[in-house]
């Protein structure tokens, strides 16, 4: 069976400051595949290229080799099937919070009438807790509720596939904690397809079903996909008491710090970039018991 | 009213009140000279002009009509110039904006007709259209559509490319993009020139007026000079002040309706 997303040899390189220079390659031999309702993650260093493999999803940016087929089709140019939620929100300042969210709204539904469209409209509204401001202008926000309503704006046109580069960036970590554990519960609820750009180690493992590693740029590559095997419904605060949580979490971080420079130079010698290798540090951990309040002794 | 403006108003006050002094003391009469021959102290402007502006509409003939029709006329050319010149200028300026190949291609033109002093068009003007008023019309266009063109043309440059990006993953189609994310993205610095636009358009229909002549301020104020009567001279250079104010103002609070805090 065809995976709902698939990324073949996937390539992209910039010309160099001046002509004769050759062009340098952000990443390439990119291959992955997603599943429908699965939440996939791609983390790595700045320079990678992870928001360019973003913007050729998003149908924004040309890939200079390789393809994207979505449902067994390949992807032209953007779609209202793959809705974006941008890092810097990207709400238009000059419209309130829900005429942001019916301007996707009506894009999506050209044919429905003005009530359909606004009571569809504050329902997602409803959804990201924003009752009561939805008249209000960005401006007149705060950052976690801008991108509340981002949110909003990506999930009410209903896309296939979205696609999210680092939402959570901009935010502080309170905020950030409780608009992961929305976009969890709203992603849990509507079996949601997405793609996740980010830097939090944690916040990949909150929100994620598998985790793809990227390695320096430039000629960057997929060095490692992470399976994370934790139960759902998740919970921030039962997360932390498994061990797998924490088995997962090193394997990240020692690969952010050492195997992500380290690639380019020596790269595993039976790397194949048409399957990286798949770890799942937390399965044989899963069986132990949850470790007590209190931390681990 | 904060402090800071009954403050800014009292030292208004009293730098008006200076400024009266130093006008009534420089015309007082001297000796040995001649009684009329001098320019008028504030008080004879202030009766001039309270006569005038008590029936501001007579008309009495081509030599001799009321303030208020006069600047009616130059109100009216001014506008009239201005708004052909919006109607050309935005849209072109739009297209400059969005597409860089019509920007360069049309840079040099802009460039080279840009500086010319609109009242260097008259007489060229005067010779095809055959007609005083619409040459001073077509004088307030050609001066006016140059910060309305480039404003108006750097504004959609500078449309933050994530807005389009918004209505490019939604779909939507060019002119839609160019209506309902570009236009409103671009309104305030549109605004911004069209406010130029305004003021420039005000200061050269006075001279565009005083050399072809018949109604309008300009011919007012050439014509009063003519008579040697200078009071009418001091009290038009103060309407002309005033209405450009009035102008202005109207164009910033219209443009207050499209602004948008980022």
């Amino acid at each position: 069976m065809t995976p709902f997303l698939q990324i073949e040899n996937l390539s992209r390189s910039f010309p160099g400051p001046r002509r004769k220079d050759p062009p340098t390659t952000i990443f390439q031999e990119v291959n992955f595949s997603v599943e429908k309702g699965e939440f996939l993650c791609i983390i790595g260093h700045s320079g990678c290229g992870k928001s360019t493999i973003l913007n050729i999803l998003a149908g924004l940016d040309e890939a200079t080799d390789g393809q994207v087929l979505m449902e067994g089709r390949e992807i032209s140019g953007p779609s209202l099937q793959r809705g974006v939620i941008f890092q810097n929100h990207s709400l238009l300042p000059w419209r309130s919070a829900l005429r942001n969210i019916s301007f996707a709204v009506q894009a999506r539904h050209r044919d429905w009438t003005r009530q359909k469209v606004l009571d569809h409209c504050l329902e997602y509204v409803r959804m990201v807790g924003l009752t009561g401001t939805e008249n209000r202008k960005p401006s007149q926000l705060s950052g976690g509720m801008r991108q509340r309503v981002g949110i909003a704006r990506a999930f009410a046109i209903q896309p296939k596939l979205l696609l999210m580069d680092e939402p959570f960036g901009a935010l502080d970590a309170l905020t950030r904690g409780n608009i992961q554990d929305e976009l969890l519960g709203i992603c849990e609820k509507t079996d949601q397809t997405v793609f996740m750009i980010t830097h939090d180690v944690d916040e990949a493992i909150l929100l994620s079903d598998r985790i793809l590693l990227m390695s320096n740029g430039p000629d960057a590559r997929i060095a490692e996909v992470v399976e994370v095997n934790l139960p759902r419904p998740r919970a921030r605060a039962e997360l932390i008491k498994l061990r797998a949580y924490y088995a997962i979490r090193n394997h990240l971080v020692e690969f952010l710090i050492h195997r992500s420079r380290d690639f380019r130079e020596h790269p595993p010698e039976d790397f194949d970039p048409k399957a990286p290798p798949v770890f799942s540090p937390g399965l044989s951990l899963n069986a132990f018991p949850p470790i007590p309040i209190g931390g681990i002794p | 009213m904060t402090l800071l403006t009954l403050k800014a108003t009292v030292l208004s006050i009293v730098l008006l009140a200076l400024a009266l002094a130093a006008w009534s003391f420089a015309t007082q009469p001297k000796e040995g000279q001649p009684p009329g021959g001098r320019v008028p102290g504030p008080a004879k402007v202030f009766v001039h002009a309270a006569t005038e502006l008590t029936d501001p509409f007579y008309d009495n003939g081509p030599n001799d009509k009321g303030i208020g029709i006069q600047l009616a006329y130059s109100i009216g050319r001014v506008l009239a110039g201005y708004c052909l010149a919006a109607l050309l200028a935005i849209p072109i300026g739009f297209v400059i904006g969005m597409s860089p190949l019509w920007r360069k291609a049309l840079d040099p033109f802009i460039q080279v007709l840009k500086p010319i002093s609109p009242l260097a068009w008259m007489p060229l003007a005067l010779y095809i259209i055959k007609d005083s008023i619409t040459s001073s019309i077509f004088v307030i266009f050609i001066c006016s559509i140059w910060p309305m063109l480039l404003n108006t043309a750097f504004g959609v440059a500078a449309v933050r490319k994530d807005y389009v990006n918004v209505a490019r993953t939604l779909e939507l189609g060019r002119l839609r993009t160019a209506f309902s994310v570009i236009l409103p993205a671009a309104a305030p610095t549109i605004f911004t020139g069209m406010r130029i636009s305004i003021g420039i358009s005000w200061l050269v229909i006075v001279a565009a007026e005083m050399l072809v002549g018949g109604t309008g301020i300009g011919y007012y104020v050439w014509n009063e000079w003519n008579n040697l009567n200078l009071n009418s001279v001091i009290f038009s250079i103060l309407m002309i002040g005033l209405i450009g104010m009035l102008l202005d103002l109207s164009l910033a609070r219209l443009s207050r309706l499209v602004q948008y805090a980022d």
